[in-house]
Order: C-alpha cells, then structure tokens, then sequence
C-alpha cells in the first residue's frame, strides 16, 4: 500500500507537463510582446506582495501588527507608498554628479527586470531560453551594482559613497562562492539553460546538493544586500546608505530595484534548488509561485532574527568559509556525477547530507576571525 | 564543546522569531480599543463629593503646586461652610495624589480619565459642577480608596489577547 503510494507519488512527480512552443502565441514578436507584459506584471506585483508580505511578517515576528489601515489587512499599503513617493518632489544636491545621479536608479533597476528573461514559469513559458542561461544570471545580475556604485559616487555624499564602497566590495567576494555553488548545480543537471536544469530535477537539487545550497543562499542574500548582510543600507550607521540622496520616483526605483532582487533571488532558489514549476496536482506556475514565496519567507525570517555583521565578518565568511566549502563541494559533485553519470539515486541524499553536516562544523572549527578572536 | 559557533544560535534565534510569528501581537490600536487602566489610576482629573466637603481647604494647602482653588462663605442657618468656588487648574497639575490622601472627610478622588488634551490651556481648569461627584457623570479612580477599587474592572494585560479591527 504505502509502496503503491510512493510509487503514484514519484508517477506524479515525473510527469512533466507538455511544453510550450518556444513562440508560444505564436510568432517571435507576439511572444516577445507576452512574455515582455508578463514579466513586468509578475515582477511589479509580486515586489508589491513581497512588500506587504515583509512589512507584515516581520511585524508579526516582532509582535507587532504592521500596517492594517489601507485596504483590508494593510494589502493596499504598498499602492499607497507607491502613489506617495511618485508624488514627492525629485531633488538633486547641487554638487551632485547629475547625469549620473539620473542614470543610476535605471542602471540598478533594468538589469534585475533582464534576469527573468529566462526564468520559465512552466515548462518551455519563458522570454528566452538561453542555453547559457545561467551565465546570463549570474553576469547580468552583477550590473546592478555598478548602479548602486553610480549612486553612491554622484550623490557627492561620504556616507552614500562608503555604503556603494561596502557593496562593490561584497558583491566581488560573494560571487565567487554564489558561482561555484552554481557549478554544483551545472554539473548534476548537464545544462546551463535553467528550463533543463529544472527538468533534470528528477530530485529536488536541495536534497542532492544540500551543501552548494546553503552557500548559494548565504551567498546570494549577501548579494542582494539582505540582512544580515545590508551593510550598505545599515539604517544605524549609514542613514539609508546610497540612496539618502534620492527622492521621489529615483528613490522608489532603488526600492523596487531591492525588493526585485530578492524576487529574483527567490526565483533562481526555486528554479535551481526546489524543482522550480515542478509539484503535484497544482497547475505549474503556482507551484513556483508557492516556492518563490516559500523562499521569501525564510529571507524575511532570517532578517528579523540575525542581527547586522561587521564588514570584517563579512569578508572573512566570503572568502575564509563559502570559499573553500564552494570549492569543495564542487569536487564532491564532479566526483559524484562521475561515478554515476546517469542519475544521483536517491540512496546519494543522506550521504551529500552527512557531508554538509561535517564540513559545516569542520570549517567553523577552523574559522577564525582578527588574528583568532571569535569575540570582539 | 560550543556549539554557538556551530550555527546552533542562529537555529535557536530563528525559533524564537517563527514563535513570535504564531503569537498574538500586542500592539493596542488606540481609538478603536482601549485597555482598562489600572483601577488605581491617577487620572489628570479631580473628582469632588460636594456634599462630603466642609470646606475646610486642606486640600489646597497640601497642594504642591497650588492648583486647587476654593473660595467659602458661611452658612449660619446650616451651621457650616458653603463652598462657592472650587477649582482645580488640572494643566498644572502633577497628579501626585496629595489633596486626595489628605482630604479628612474622603470628599476628593483622583479621576479615572487621561485623555483630557485641550487647545487652550484654560480649558484644562476644573469648576465645581465639572468634578462633582453626584452630577453622576465622573467616574471616580480607586486611588486611596479601595473600596471604589473594588468595583472597576480589571486592568487589561498585555499579555492578553488584544484582537486586531478589520
């Protein structure tokens, strides 16, 4: 019976749902024109739920409300600071670098709107699939700092060019761990475009790869300045970081910028990790709704419980910890997809499991931060 | 063997915050829900018994600030005091609850109200006919009288279930 039943469990689960064509209205430019409205509405909207869905949970972690009075349970608050922030006056300090004061919020914002391109939201439904789909990410999702970096330098402000400063710095660590926790990924599913790898994820790349997981989440909420790693947004230290001098629509496109990174660092988790549009029963794009979402909660959770690092903590996790685990998980990896070229089975889950497990402690026996002291 | 280092304090952190998550808030959304103050509340009120009062200012002598205001004449066919003025300038009053411990008849209580904000600072003093007790209308504070303590209800607690408005 219960074998009857893991075996209708793994039937449901292998079976894929048709493809759609590569132009699936039919015609380059109405795919183009479809799948150009989709993006923009799924990014706009669900940065909107992620907003409120913040500002609530993390209320509700602190044992507070939240903002309840716009719209039942508050749903509206995010239109309502929208409508504000659009309405508030634009102002440029006078030294400023005003070109590139202009420029900067669109530099940070258009690359994060790019990466979905070829996200696919069911089987086959994506702008482009790209057979080198991740490189794509990962190169794309890198501009956007330069965006934060023009900020910081045209705002003419020391505390605006400090926090860009942290950011340029952390984003060139993180990304060498976030990619070789990429690679891992890669290997197992034999592709770079990310429809295949979602469709090579007979198992979710989690269980397999639980180890290139952990980094890449550590790794990418550095990367897309969440807490605990939001050095250059540091509300105690730096006021608000590299966007103090930016009001009005700049300002709310720095916001926007933020809030679709985590979206978009949402969407990548997904899609490598969890089997991105892949579940049982439901219809495709729910279920990576639900596991985009899924994603987001533990970012949220993880911002209200763990509080700020130093920039020196930060360094030293990027290249002392994530680093050598990186590497090493890929030689695990390589090995494993060598010694079974067909498919990991499933008996590889406790194993890789056990691994994580004893490297994680290993290294933080061997971590040590200014000269060995663990406490300031 | 640490094991804070280990990632086990993040773990512990991050149990408490998804506790918190399942708990009821405690944020009191003012207008629309009030808790029940203490029943012992100062208030920035003062309640007045006229027919307790002899008039005999007491009250205004302990006064610390010298807010309390009273003015008599006698009454010779009634053999006592009439009070004609009584009034307390509560804008300079530091409910420090003196006038109503010293009152020797228990004719003066504290009151139980504390959203008493004005636009003019002289609207803030209280006449007679405003703090009388028998006009029925002011909800004397059990301030140094437990046996009006006795009656009010229970302070709300924080700790209780404060339900959020629609």
């Amino acid at each position: 019976m219960i074998a009857n039943f893991g075996l209708d469990l793994e039937r449901y689960w292998s079976a894929l749902p048709p493809e759609l064509p590569p132009d699936w209205p039919g015609g380059f430019w109405w795919h183009w024109l479809v799948f150009t409205i989709i993006i923009i509405a799924f990014v706009l909207g669900l940065v909107m739920g992620f907003i409120w869905l913040e500002r609530r949970g993390m209320a509700r972690m602190q044992a507070r409300l939240g903002p309840n009075r716009v719209g039942p349970l508050g749903l509206l608050q995010p239109v309502a600071d929208a409508i504000k922030v659009l309405l508030k006056e634009d102002i440029v300090p006078d030294k400023a670098d005003k070109i590139v004061h202009w420029l900067a919020p669109v530099v940070a914002f258009a690359p994060v709107l790019m990466i979905f391109a070829v996200i696919p939201f069911q089987n086959g439904a994506l702008l482009a699939d790209l057979n080198i789909g991740i490189l794509y990410v990962v190169a794309i999702s890198s501009v956007s700092t330069l965006g934060i970096f023009m900020a910081g330098w045209a705002s003419s402000n020391k505390y605006s060019l400090l926090a860009a400063m942290r950011d340029v710095a952390a984003v060139v660590s993180y990304e060498i761990p976030v990619v070789l926790a990429l690679v891992g990924v890669v290997l197992l599913a034999g592709s770079l475009s990310l429809n295949e790898i979602v469709k090579a994820q007979q198992i979710p790349f989690i269980l397999l790869q639980p180890l290139g997981f952990l980094l890449f989440f550590i790794g990418g909420s550095a990367e897309i300045n969440r807490s605990p790693f939001d050095l250059l947004e540091a509300d105690s230290e730096l006021v608000a970081g590299f966007h103090t001098e930016f009001s009005g629509m700049k300002f709310a496109m720095f916001y926007l910028a933020e809030y679709a990174e985590a979206l978009f660092l949402s969407a990548i988790i997904a899609t490598l990790f969890l089997a991105g549009w892949r579940g049982p029963l439901l219809p495709p794009w729910l279920w990576f709704l639900i596991k985009i979402i899924g994603v987001f909660f533990v970012i949220i959770w993880i911002r209200t419980t763990v509080p700020r690092v130093r920039i020196d903590q930060l360094m030293a996790l990027a290249w002392k910890f994530l680093f050598p685990l990186a590497l090493i998980n890929l030689i695990i990896t390589a090995i494993q997809v060598l010694a079974w070229p067909e498919a990991l089975p499933w008996a590889m889950i406790p194993v890789n499991i056990a691994i994580m497990a004893t490297l994680v402690l290993l290294w933080s026996k061997l971590f040590k931060l200014g000269w060995g002291r663990v406490e300031v | 063997m640490k094991f804070e280092h280990y990632g086990i304090g993040i773990a512990k952190g991050l149990t408490v915050t998804i506790r918190h998550l399942f708990r009821h808030p405690v944020t009191v959304q003012h207008p629309e829900q009030r808790l029940n103050t203490s029943r012992r509340i100062r208030g920035n009120e003062l309640v007045w018994s006229r027919d307790r009062c002899t008039g005999c200012a007491t009250c205004a002598k302990t006064c610390p600030q010298g807010v309390i205001q009273i003015v008599t004449s006698v009454d010779l066919v009634g053999n006592k005091y009439e009070v004609a003025k009584y009034e307390v300038d509560t804008g300079y009053c530091i409910s420090c609850g003196l006038c109503v411990e010293s009152c020797p008849y228990g004719a003066l209580f504290m009151g139980y109200a504390y959203e008493r904000a004005k636009y003019r600072r002289n609207e803030l003093v209280q006449g007679k006919e405003d703090m009388m007790l028998e006009s029925g209308k002011k909800q004397p504070s059990g301030y140094f009288y437990p046996e009006i303590a006795r009656e009010l209800p229970r302070q709300t607690l924080l700790v209780e279930r404060i339900t959020e408005k629609a």
